[in-house]
C-alpha cells in the first residue's frame, strides 16, 4: 500500500490542511463573536473544520485504519457539502452569512464541493491490499 | 499590497511551466517565492502598524489572523513541496501561491470592512 502523503496525496494534504486551518478559524471567530446571528450556519462551519481536520491527520498518518477513517470522513464531507448546500438555497434564513460548505461552497470557488471527490477517488487508488501503478 | 499578487502571479506561471515539462522547482522559482514572503513579512509588520492607528470600523482579530495566515502560507508549502521533489512537490508550491493570493483578496477586503 502506497503512503497516503506521497504522490497527489500529497497535493490532497496540503489542501485539505489549508480547508482545515481556514474553517476552523473561521468558525470560531464567527462563534466567538456572532454565534447568535447564525447558529445553524456557524455550527456547520465548525462541523465541517472538524471533518477537515479528520481527514487531514488521516491521510498524514497513513495505514489501513486511518485509511477507513479518511474514508468516513471525506463521506461525510461530501454528505455535508451536498445537503448544506441545498439547504442553503432552501431555507435562506439559517445561511444569513458565507460559511464553508453553503451554495456548494461557492465563496471558496466551489473548491469544498470538489475536494470529496478528490479524496475518494485518491482513496480508491490507495485501497489497503490494492498494488497500483506506480506513479 | 500589489507586489504580493504580481509576485504571486511570476510562481504560478513558474509552476504551471514546470508542471508542463515535469521539472522539479529551482533556485529561481524559490527566489521569487522568497521575494514573495518578504513582501508578505513586511506587510504583517505595516498591517500591524496601521491596524494600531486606524480608527475605521473592522474586525481586528480577523485582520491579524489573515495576516499572520498569508505570510505562513508559502513557508509551510515549500517545506511540504521540498520533502519530496515530483511533480506533486511543485503542485503543492502552486496551491500554497494560490492560497496566499486568496488570502490577500480576503485580506484587502476585511481592511475595507467585510466580516468574517
Amino acid at each position: 500500500m502506497r503512503d497516503l502523503s506521497a504522490g497527489p496525496g500529497r497535493v490532497l494534504v496540503f489542501v485539505y490542511g489549508v480547508f482545515a486551518v481556514a474553517a476552523t478559524g473561521r468558525s470560531l471567530v464567527q462563534l466567538g463573536t456572532a454565534a447568535d446571528r447564525a447558529p445553524v450556519a456557524y455550527s456547520l462551519s465548525l462541523l465541517a473544520a472538524v471533518i477537515y481536520l479528520v481527514a487531514t491527520t488521516c491521510l498524514l498518518l497513513g495505514g489501513p485504519r486511518a485509511w477507513w477513517i479518511a474514508v468516513a470522513a471525506v463521506s461525510v464531507e461530501l454528505a455535508g457539502v451536498a445537503l448544506v448546500g441545498v439547504l442553503s438555497y432552501v431555507v435562506t434564513d439559517w445561511f444569513p452569512d458565507k460559511t464553508v460548505w453553503s451554495h456548494f461552497g461557492q465563496g471558496y470557488a466551489f473548491l469544498p464541493l470538489v475536494l470529496p471527490f478528490a479524496g475518494l477517488a485518491w482513496l480508491r487508488a490507495t485501497r489497503p491490499g490494492s498494488h497500483p501503478a506506480a506513479g | 499590497m500589489g507586489a504580493v499578487l504580481v509576485l504571486a502571479a511570476v510562481t504560478l506561471l513558474a509552476v504551471a511551466v514546470l508542471l508542463v515539462r515535469d521539472e522539479p522547482a529551482g533556485d529561481r522559482e524559490f527566489v521569487v517565492m522568497g521575494a514573495a514572503e518578504a513582501v508578505l513579512l513586511v506587510q504583517l509588520v505595516l498591517g500591524l502598524v496601521l491596524l494600531s492607528g486606524t480608527e475605521r470600523e473592522m474586525s481586528g482579530v480577523l485582520f491579524v489572523s489573515y495576516l499572520v495566515g498569508v505570510a505562513l502560507a508559502l513557508p509551510i508549502g515549500a517545506f511540504w513541496s521540498l520533502a519530496e521533489r515530483s511533480r506533486a512537490g511543485t503542485a503543492v508550491l502552486g496551491v500554497a501561491t494560490f492560497t496566499v493570493v486568496a488570502l490577500e483578496l480576503r485580506l484587502w477586503a476585511i481592511w475595507g470592512g467585510a466580516g468574517a
